[in-house]
């Protein structure tokens, strides 16, 4: 491969423009075009549910690089676009514009999409999502005025939103389907120290909850829950997961399963295409493992290993998965992946705040989860790139100085 | 404006006028310094807008909380001048701040 090919890159958003930078920055001096269907330069999504929501951070804070630095990295940026088709004999995507585009190498890095609630009054004025920047301003457009929040869904989006907006003084309620918060990415320990302290700041929580419709009640709205109550709401922010964006892949005859199937150098079934962030369905090899993540660490670290496979110098993906949520004042951070673990042990006490939940098969640690207890995350992600394991009973002891495994240099 | 005065890791010399408010760190990523990667865009989760503060600066500019304590526990090359640019408002008082880009990547 050379650094003169031409590479068009699908989807402008975290992972998208990581690569353009890779890419410019590791010599490749072909033509670099980065084509987005949403109007705004690219930003980060994850303050969409924090700062931004709080007010603290207006829109231009959002930007992962202000138009000037953009315009440096000599990238043809095709905003406001969306691709329509890949027509991969001919090497060429066709654009919304009705532009066709030719390429060497095309990157597919088209991210999610929310799930969108699917009962009677989903697209109600009112009943809000969160992906994009402007799904954010609308709500909290919205929340200025609204008294009352129902939040559909108690997984980290769903979560933080109704963090900020008991800070700033609604009155929250969540539902969840499930038995627990956070229930498919965490320990039920961590659901339940989740719940105690949305609690404690007086949000209400009700679990085992199907929302069988919203309509509109006046001025506000209501939610109709399976257990005959009805909740009444002037805003409702639904979370309640994501799908990929496969179908441009699938329609071109790509190899997809839940994401677009790529290998360990981010290369799809079509030598020509690669997918990477949100959207694709890797391979790991540190953890030996196949899955689709969700994560500004890994839309950075796999656009990183995709620009190294299009530069003829391809490197096994390999980092340690991490992420972090933060509400009201804990910040929970993780790291590994905890799928397939088999027994869970605690390290510190959860009434003191600060704690973590080692993830285990077997006597291999898997992951950790830790709740303002940022040393012990910091360390995991070392031992756990290092392959060092964690002997479950010092893992349980507080005490025990997880460093002193790390090995030596 | 403040001026902040960001060397690079090459050690070129980056003059920046940044507004009071945003952190070090955003100033870097405005005026495109080398080396301020900042994946976690401000999260204390990353580590990647690891700087060193200049000598003269460290008193004014104080030091880490226990959160940028750990992060930084992640960083290459940790000294005892070291923060998290992300964790450092830019203030009248910080008005010619100098500090040294990390080794990054
Ligand atoms: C509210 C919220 C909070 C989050 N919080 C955190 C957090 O705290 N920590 C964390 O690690 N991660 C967090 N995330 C996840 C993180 O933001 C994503 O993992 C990351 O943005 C993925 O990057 P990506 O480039 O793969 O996808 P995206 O950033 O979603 O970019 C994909 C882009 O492709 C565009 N696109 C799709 N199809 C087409 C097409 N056919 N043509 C043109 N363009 C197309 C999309 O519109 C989008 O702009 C959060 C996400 C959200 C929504
Ligand atoms: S930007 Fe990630 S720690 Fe500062």
């Amino acid at each position: 491969m050379s650094v003169t090919h031409r590479i068009v890159v699908v989807g402008a958003g975290q992972a998208g423009l990581q690569l353009c930078e890779t890419l410019r920055r590791s010599g490749h001096t072909g033509p670099l075009v980065l084509v987005g269907d949403e109007p705004h330069l690219p930003y980060q999504r994850p303050p969409l549910s924090k700062k931004f929501l709080t007010g603290e951070l207006d829109a231009v804070r959002l930007a992962l690089r202000p138009a000037e630095q953009l315009a440096k990295l000599d990238v043809a940026l095709k905003l406001g676009t969306a691709v329509l088709a890949i027509h991969r004999d001919a090497h060429e995507v066709a654009l919304a514009d009705g532009e066709r585009l030719g390429y060497d190498r095309l990157v597919l890095a088209t991210g999610t999409r929310v799930r969108r609630l699917p009962a009677p009054g989903a697209a109600l004025d009112g009943v809000c999502h969160l992906r994009g920047l402007d799904d954010a301003q609308a709500i909290r457009d919205r929340l200025g005025a609204a008294r009352r929040l129902v939040v559909i869904g108690g997984g980290f989006i769903g979560l933080e939103v109704a963090a900020v907006a008991r800070g700033l003084g609604k009155d929250v309620t969540i539902v969840e389907a499930q038995n627990r918060l956070m229930p498919r990415v965490v320990a039920p320990l961590v659901s339940e120290h989740y719940a105690r302290v949305h609690a404690g700041h007086g949000v209400h929580i009700h679990l085992n909850t199907q929302v069988e419709g919203i309509v509109r009640a006046g001025e506000a709205l209501a939610v109709a829950l399976d257990d005959g109550a009805s909740l009444p709401a002037d805003l409702v922010v639904v979370g309640i997961g994501v799908v990929p964006n496969v179908e441009l892949a699938r329609e071109a005859g790509l190899h997809c399963e839940n994401g677009i199937v790529v290998d360990e150098y981010a290369q799809s079934s079509d030598p020509a295409v690669l997918a990477i962030g949100d959207v694709a369905w890797h391979r790991n090899v540190l953890l030996g493992t196949s899955h689709r993540l969700e994560s500004v660490q890994h839309a950075v670290d796999q656009a990183k290993n995709a620009a190294a496979t299009l530069l003829g110098k391809p490197v096994p993906y390999a980092p340690v998965p991490w992420f972090w949520s933060d509400q009201y004042d804990l910040k929970l951070q993780m790291a590994g992946i905890n799928r397939g673990h088999d027994s869970v042990v605690l390290r510190g006490t959860p009434d003191s705040g600060a704690f973590s939940v080692c993830y285990y098969e077997g006597t291999r640690l898997l992951a950790m989860d830790s709740i303002n207890q940022p040393l012990d995350h910091m360390l995991a992600r070392k031992l756990l790139a290092a392959g060092v394991t964690v002997p479950p009973t010092a893992a349980a002891d507080p005490e025990f100085e997880l460093k002193t495994l790390l090995p030596a240099g | 404006m403040p001026k902040i005065i960001y060397v690079d890791p090459a050690g070129a010399r980056h003059e920046c006028e940044v507004k009071n408010g945003l952190s070090v760190m955003e100033g870097a990523v405005q005026n495109g310094v080398p080396g301020i990667i900042a994946i976690c865009g401000g999260g204390c989760a990353c580590s990647t807008c690891h700087a060193y503060v200049d000598e003269a600066w460290v008193e004014r500019v104080g030091g880490p909380n226990t959160m940028e304590d750990a992060t930084l526990g992640l960083a290459n090359d940790r000294r005892a001048t070291s923060r998290l640019t992300c964790q450092i408002e830019v203030t009248p008082e910080l008005d010619g701040l100098v500090v040294h880009v990390a080794q990054n990547d």
